[in-house]
């Protein structure tokens, strides 16, 4: 199989869809003639012209409102947040009027839009800049929610996401944009709402989802060797439809669980996640359902500190051991 | 306070006199404004409406009628306690709705604020719907779910219906976005109140739809107030001339009069339809009710205000004088149209009283069109949580 980077594998279901279907469409700002602000998007204007890649301005409740206007009709947007940090001054277009509207309708309007774009910390780009909501997003019912760890899975996530009928939010990731993995050349798609086992194991689950998810295969890693431990990591890959059966089956065999999310913990993913495990496979727990996330402050800018903020391989190992009780 | 308000009353008198200003980037410079109306407005004898039938024109005018029986009826359900929430009545601005959406083609749309009812009735929705709705019966519009301010009807190309000041604005320049792509000879209508236009979400769709020459016509449906608040307390400068700082054509209609709204609608629209090219008008209205029904009316105008309005400008009076002295209407029929929409106010009361509220199953259907649809679902996961 080809090694493709992240970049390259969004970039390759966007010009698929766009081959397979004229009514997608992707706007946002930078996307043409500047190639995209991390070249996700490089080419594609060159290969499918200005009516189908369209740059707009810095107008962000414009034109995803726009966007959902458009959709309404039977365009599909696929459109680019810069950075999902700034999804804020959009927050009435995306969370009133695209959440809301098949509801309020009672049923009779569609928004089959995909906003898509990074959403991370760990650039040194500060508290404006790093905002992951991916559980702010998932909250509002009538919205889906994606965060994709790996090539393969962004490729075969987004083209899911553009063919759905629904609103799909799509958390990529700057830090993993340049990551390599196999992609296969023949077409495929990756359907919502079910994690993957990246790694078996059979004495403590990681659920994660993201960049953690890279980051707690290396530690899963180093305690396999240096600790004996053999760790299961379920990664999520999607948030909201969200697949707990798969997280379940891997807690009837551990027994242990250890959430790992770069998410501040207050009501983040990971306390909706330690609620169903509990709820739902109590006697199966050997220990309390563990929880690593973002230091619960606002993004630091001072490099060094920002990775002892965040989720590293080194604090997942040291929260895993502390999982086992050692 | 009575200093303030007197002023206020002469400033609302004075832009609804100043109708028939036009500018824009495409236009000579903005006209003098015209005296007050002495002689006809050129507008009646515009052939948009010297080329409307007799019947056409008894239509218009049953539509008004039937827009205003509606919301009497509506208020006293409302009264009754017979529905939640808010209720913003249209009355006395029900010629701008209907005389907007008497333009519409096939590929013609609207979108508007929560004051929605008129712009339903007038793109044809069922008043039993309608009426169902605000009680929240599983068979209004929207199935209950979307109450007084979010009606829509995508069948009839009317896509609400919106509660957040301004924030339709964008999905209508939307609307126009799509037609264009799809390379559809129609246009976009997207309704906003006069206290919308400092939203910056309504600026930005100006800008998208100038820059991108989107067949739009943004059209504020100026009544003199947002809520309680004078035009004079919340815009600094015109609202219209506004459009000229996005380089769009802007005109200045008198919303109390149907043929003016259809005169001057009527160009923009086949502007926008034949050349993709965007608009804004302002279109001078007035509501006699309060913000919504459940507010006090008395802190902010007063009540000779109303009266004048109500006197002296009101659609319906004023199109029923016209069509009086062109011989369309007779004494009998105006009776007729009147006791027509009355019962049929009451009957969709009655449709409304007698259906079935929706019941708890019901609250989680139509949020995910793949759970509404599980033979074509792709997705695998929970949807819901609990
Ligand atoms: C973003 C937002 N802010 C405030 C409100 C509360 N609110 C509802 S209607 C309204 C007044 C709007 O007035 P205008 O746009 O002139 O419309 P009109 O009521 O006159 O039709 C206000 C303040 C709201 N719904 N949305
Ligand atoms: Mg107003």
């Amino acid at each position: 199989m080809p090694l493709i980077t992240y970049r390259e594998a969004l970039r390759h279901a966007m010009a698929e869809e766009l081959t397979r279907d004229e009514n997608v469409v992707i706007l946002g700002e930078e996307v043409g003639q500047f190639h995209g602000a991390y070249k996700v998007t490089e080419g594609l204007l060159e290969k499918f012209g200005p009516k189908r890649i369209v740059d707009t301005p810095i107008s962000e409740a414009g034109f995803i409102g726009l966007g959902v206007g458009a959709s309404m009709l039977g365009v599909r947007p696929v459109m680019e947040l810069m950075f999902w940090s700034f999804y804020s001054v959009a927050f009435d277009q995306i969370l009133n009027n695209a959440a809301n509207i098949r509801y309020m309708s009672g049923g009779q309007i569609n928004c089959p839009i995909v906003i898509r774009g990074p959403a991370n910390g760990g650039t040194n780009v500060g508290a404006t800049h790093s905002h992951t909501p991916e559980n702010i997003l998932a909250h509002h019912p009538g919205v889906k929610v994606v965060v994709p760890s790996t090539p393969y899975d962004a490729k075969g996530l987004l083209k899911s996401a553009i063919r759905d009928n629904d609103p799909v939010f799509v958390l990529e990731n700057t830090i993993l944009y340049g990551l390599e993995g196999e992609v296969p050349s023949e077409e495929y798609l990756i359907p919502l709402g079910h994690a993957d086992v990246k790694r078996a194991g059979t004495d403590l689950t990681i659920v994660t989802y993201g960049r953690p998810v890279i980051q707690s295969l290396a530690a899963a890693q180093q305690l396999q060797q240096e600790h004996n431990l053999s760790v299961e990591i379920v990664d999520l890959r999607t948030i909201r439809p969200l697949d707990i059966d798969t997280v379940l089956a891997s807690v009837r065999k551990t027994h242990r669980v250890l959430i790992v999310e770069e998410q501040r913990p207050f009501c983040g993913v990971g306390a909706q996640l330690a609620y169903m495990i509990q709820n739902e496979a109590f006697d199966e727990l050997d220990a309390p359902i563990q929880r690593l996330g973002t230091v619960d402050a606002p993004a630091i800018y001072s490099p060094p500190a920002e990775i002892e903020q965040l989720p590293n391989s080194q604090r997942i190992l040291k929260a895993a051991l502390a999982t086992m009780g050692s | 306070m009575s200093k303030k308000s007197t002023d206020k009353t002469a400033a609302a008198a004075k832009k609804t006199t100043s109708a028939a200003k036009t500018g824009g980037a495409n236009a000579a410079p903005a006209a003098a404004p015209k005296p007050a109306a002495s002689g006809p407005n050129p507008s009646h004898s515009s052939p948009v409406n010297t080329a409307l039938s007799a019947d056409e024109k008894v239509e218009l005018y049953r539509k008004l009628v039937r827009i205003r029986r509606f919301e009497e009826r509506s208020l006293r359900a409302y009264q009754a306690k017979k529905i939640g929430g808010f209720l913003h009545l249209y009355i006395g601005q029900e010629a701008v709705a209907v005389g907007c959406c008497s333009l519409m083609g096939k590929d013609d749309h609207v979108i508007t604020a929560y004051r929605d009812h008129g712009h339903a009735i007038a793109v044809g929705m069922d008043t039993k719907a309608l009426m169902a709705e605000l009680y929240g019966k599983v068979t209004g519009c929207s199935k209950g779910k979307g109450g007084s301010m979010h009606y829509f009807d995508p069948a009839r190309n009317f896509w609400g219906g919106h509660g957040i000041v301004g924030g339709q604005v964008p999905l209508g320049a939307g609307l126009a976005y799509a037609l264009k792509y799809k390379g559809l000879k129609g246009a976009a209508m997207a309704f906003m109140g006069d206290g919308a236009v400092n939203q910056g979400a309504v600026h930005e769709a100006y800008n998208l739809a100038s820059l991108w020459s989107l067949p739009v016509v943004f059209v504020i449906e100026n009544n003199g107030y947002s809520m309680g608040t004078s035009q004079a307390r919340s815009s600094a400068g015109e609202l219209a001339t506004r459009a000229a700082g996005y380089d769009m054509k802007w005109e200045i209609i008198d919303g109390h009069d149907l043929y003016d709204v259809r005169a001057k609608m009527e160009p923009l629209l086949r502007r926008a339809r034949e050349e993709s090219k965007p608009a804004l008008v302002e279109i001078m209205t007035y509501r006699y009710r309060g913000h919504s029904v459940a507010d006090p009316d008395k802190t902010y105008r007063s009540k000779t205000e109303i009266e004048d309005y109500q006197r002296t400008k009101d659609p319906i009076n004023l199109f029923r004088a016209i069509l009086q002295s062109e011989g369309a209407l007779t004494d009998e029929l105006i009776e007729k149209i009147d006791t027509e929409a009355r019962s049929e106010a009451d009957f969709a009361a009655d449709f409304a009283e007698a259906s079935p509220f929706p019941t708890p199953e019901d609250i989680q259907k139509d949020v995910y069109w793949e759970a509404d649809n599980p033979s074509q679902r792709t997705s695998g996961g929970r949807l819901f949580f609990n």
